[in-house]
């Protein structure tokens, strides 16, 4: 394995969001967003629920494109490409930008089989490498350990909490740029709460990552950057300790002080 | 060929041939759909409501056979409506966790889908064979026999869906049970229970095979129900089956009949549905 | 006070036991398919047995009987029936689900049900008049010509071009279910959790991927289900059979382009001319078997269909 970086100060953008607007057939869900997702930090989106954080996080894999009629219009620049054109390759992008959901969705297949799946989509590798791979895979997720003697068993006879590290391996295991995570700890016990929390800092070192949650003390405990939604507009954008303790703006404060929402 | 466009290839191959699936279904449809319009709609006249079924060569139309199917689902349809809301009742208010109600739920999906050409012989052999002669009431039976599981199941379903609430709050009026679910409940579902009333008489409508050997068939007019009945579905099968073009010709024309009735009947009961799911 | 309350509680006790023995009539009612059925059955089953099951004689006149010949009509044309069907419906099934913009899936979804909800005789007349002779005069020759030469299976479709017979009841079945599997198919389809759909394709998989990987695996049980439906349809299915199989009661050849008969198409042109004892009682024996296969395969249906039901009730949500 590749021995770890020292983490670079110099920000640099993972992806760049510009003027984005987002449409529910004609109904506006996100008003002229503009924000920056830095390479290796964690990025935490917060707001009351309705706000648009989950569409945000839907339009960076163009997620949307499954729900005729939704649409966006304004930059969204990853890899130096404005993934909101037309003739973008989704299948490409979503293997550079990967996602885990609210709730554990394990395919009905085993757990080798969950992350071979993804892996096989986009490289050819030798069964030792697919292997190597796996254990690589689920070891990043914290997962290797309670599962490397049941690998042919099916993954969704794990637990709540094993079965959303057993999502975000097999979501690394493509080897993506950035990890979009979408509320991954709402269907979770506290417990698994706190390791997939410890798991985000490990992460953080190899992929961007850009995580929902509702949940403002999760957003301190693993977020560098912070963004404040609220009804479809950017509120606020900071640095996570900045933002929770001299918010600029009122609304901001209303909400993390809990006077709101 | 790369990894990525081989994906991209078999994807659009798979894609392609679900479009041509979709397409060689709708194909056959269209086309049986339109032969039913074009022969049906040139055979059509008013004879057919003045006059009954002919002998080969002379004119005649379906006035009998019209007739005769109109009373025997229309029978069929009061017999069999009440005693299905019943057994849906208990199904849903009273038998939801009984070993009673969920057997029955069980057999009666199905004979939701057990042959009706059984029903048929059912009917043949407890009525029939022991009056010793085909009837209208009989046919009348048999078709009864297929409206009761499609209603059970719909009153049922419908019935689960009406919020426990509803039910408690007539309890809590001091109301007794059978008037909460009289009164509320099955007020409530009302036009869930119609949808499936309707679907069930346009099920029957073009049932053929239950009546084949109940109510048989008649070349005149009967409106004696214990004697033979003539109905369309059979006139049909006997018309079409027969090389004279004037009884293929009435055929057609019974088959236009009962294919825009059934249509009509379908649609009424989504439009009806569609009311239901729009109030709640 | 206490007056009303009683009569109350009475008119409850009789609503509930007025309720309950009338489900317990629709209970009854299969019980008493078996039974009268068996009854009426019985001359024939003392006198064949089980070589009823193994005999191809169907002699009225001689009064020799066996069910050999109708069964093996009934099972083969529900075999042609389902292969055609099947793939056509899943692709149809697909395409609702998956691939039709949204403004098409409702008004094409609608059709495919209303289609289902046709009579059979409608297909059946459809059948006879329209797409036998058709079939006749151009696709049989063509098929013999091709399918005909091959070795090992061309022995099914070799002989006469009559239109009628095993293979185009086997059509006209496939026809008729197509709809029906195909909206069963759809409906088990959009049981899947949306969330579990993006999953495969947050992955970068393709649509088909998503489908074949994912789809496919989490609704197999529901799927089987359906299509065990369609076959109970098709083998207890009358008319789309009788107007094109042919109806004759011989075994001559294996050839699906020769006439036959399956159990219903023998019930419904036989049975009504039948003279009583023996011949009838054949007949009715016929109709039991139906009844048993069907039974059979819905009871297999059904209980799929229920686990598929508890696995998403309990399961993902």
């Amino acid at each position: 394995m590749m021995p770890v970086e020292p983490v670079v100060q110099k920000l640099t953008s993972e992806i760049s969001i510009r003027n984005l607007n987002f449409y529910y057939g004609k109904a506006i869900a996100l008003k002229n967003i503009n924000l920056e997702i830095y390479k290796g930090k964690v990025t935490a989106f917060i707001g009351p629920s309705g706000c648009g954080k989950s569409t945000l996080l839907r339009t960076i894999n163009r997620m949307y494109d499954l729900y005729p009629g939704q649409h966006a219009d304004g930059e969204l620049i990853v890899a130096g490409k404005n993934i909101l054109e037309k003739g973008v390759d989704t299948i490409e992008l979503r293997a550079k930008v990967g996602m885990v959901f609210q709730k554990p969705t394990p395919f009905p297949m085993s757990i080798y089989e969950n992350i071979a799946f993804g892996v096989r989509m986009h490289e050819k590798l030798t069964r030792n490498e697919m292997d190597d791979r796996i254990e690589w895979a689920l070891t990043k997720a914290a997962l290797w350990n309670e599962v490397k003697d049941k690998l042919n068993k099916p993954g969704t006879g794990l637990s709540g909490g094993q079965q959303q590290r057993l999502c975000i391996a097999r979501g690394v295991a493509v080897k993506p740029q950035v990890l979009l995570l979408d509320e991954p700890t709402s269907a979770l016990d506290p417990i698994s709460t706190m390791r997939i929390e410890e798991l985000i800092h490990e992460l953080k070192r190899e992929f961007t990552i850009a995580i929902v949650t509702h949940n403002m003390q999760q957003a301190a405990r693993v977020s560098d950057y912070t963004a404040y939604m609220y009804l479809g507009e950017l509120v606020e954008f900071g640095k996570t300790d900045e933002l929770f303790i001299k918010p600029q703006d009122k609304r901001t404060e209303d909400y993390i002080t809990g006077r709101m929402g | 060929m790369d990894l990525r466009t081989r994906r991209k290839t078999t994807n659009v191959i798979a894609l392609g041939l679900s479009l041509a699936a979709m397409a060689f279904g709708l194909f056959w449809l269209i086309w049986i759909l339109w032969m039913v319009f074009e022969q049906g709609i040139g055979a059509l006249s008013l004879d057919l409501l003045t006059l009954d079924t002919p002998a080969p060569g002379n004119a005649g139309g379906l006035r009998n056979a019209i007739f005769g199917s109109l009373v025997m689902v229309g029978l069929a349809m009061l017999i069999a409506t009440p005693v299905a809301i019943l057994a849906g009742i208990y199904l849903a208010e009273y038998g939801r966790r009984t070993v009673l109600g969920q057997v029955t739920r069980f057999v009666n999906d199905i004979l939701l889908s057990a042959p009706s050409i059984v029903i048929g012989l059912f009917i043949y052999a407890i009525y029939v064979a022991q009056v010793g002669k085909f009837s209208g009431m009989s046919g009348a039976l048999a078709l009864a026999l297929l409206v009761i599981p499609v209603v059970v199941r719909t009153t049922e379903d419908m019935l689960i869906l009406v919020p426990n609430a509803l039910r408690e709050a007539a309890f809590a009026l001091g109301a007794p049970k059978w008037k909460v679910i009289l009164m509320v409940t099955l007020r409530s579902a009302k036009t869930g229970v119609i949808t499936g009333i309707l679907l069930a008489l346009a099920r029957i409508s073009g049932e053929t095979a239950p009546l084949l050997f109940t109510a048989l068939s008649n070349q005149f007019w009967s409106a004696d129900l214990s004697e033979p009945m003539a109905n369309l579905p059979v006139t049909i099968f006997k018309f079409a089956m027969s090389p004279f073009a004037d009884w293929q010709e009435l055929a057609w024309a019974g088959v236009f009949i009962i294919t825009m009735g059934v249509l009509f009947l379908n649609i009424l009961a989504r439009v009806v549905f569609r009311q239901q799911s729009a109030n709640h | 006070m206490s007056e009303t309350q009683a009569k109350g509680r009475l008119a409850d006790l009789l609503f509930f036991n007025l309720t309950r023995t009338v489900a317990f009539i629709t209970l009854a009612l299969l019980g008493g398919i078996v039974i009268s059925l068996t009854w009426s059955a019985l001359p024939s089953i003392e006198k064949f047995g089980f070589s009823f099951l193994t005999s191809s004689a169907w002699n009225p006149p001689a009064d020799d009987f066996g069910a050999l010949v109708p069964i093996y009509g009934t099972i083969i044309t529900s075999i042609i029936a389902l292969v055609i069907a099947l793939p056509i419906s899943f692709g149809i099934a697909l395409f609702l689900t998956e691939m039709a913009p949204t403004w098409l899936r409702r008004p094409l979804g609608i059709a495919i049900e209303l289609l289902a909800g046709i009579p059979s005789i409608v297909y059946g007349i459809w059948g006879l008049l329209v797409f036998a002779p058709i079939f006749g005069q151009y696709v049989q020759p063509f098929i013999a010509q091709t399918l005909g030469k091959l070795p090992l299976i061309g022995a099914l479709f070799s002989g006469p071009s009559l239109g009628i017979g095993i293979l185009a009841a086997g059509i006209i079945l496939a026809i008729m279910i197509i709809p029906f599997i195909a909206s069963v198919m759809r409906d088990v389809f959009e049981l899947v959790p949306p969330m579990l759909k993006e999953s495969c394709y947050g992955l970068g998989g393709t649509t088909w991927e998503t489908v074949s990987k994912v789809v496919l695996p989490y609704t197999r049980v529901g799927v089987i289900g359906g299509v065990m439906l369609g076959l109970g349809r098709a083998l207890g299915e009358t008319m789309a059979v009788t107007f094109v199989i042919g109806n004759a009661s011989l075994l001559g050849s294996f050839s699906l382009f020769m006439p036959g008969n399956s159990i219903t198409s023998a019930l419904a042109n036989e049975f009504a001319e039948a003279t009583p004892g023996l011949y009838t009682a054949a007949l009715v024996e016929l109709g039991l078997i139906l009844f048993v296969i069907t039974f059979i395969v819905l009871s297999l249906s059904k209980l799929l269909l229920l686990s598929m039901e508890k696995q998403n009730g309990g399961g993902a949500h």
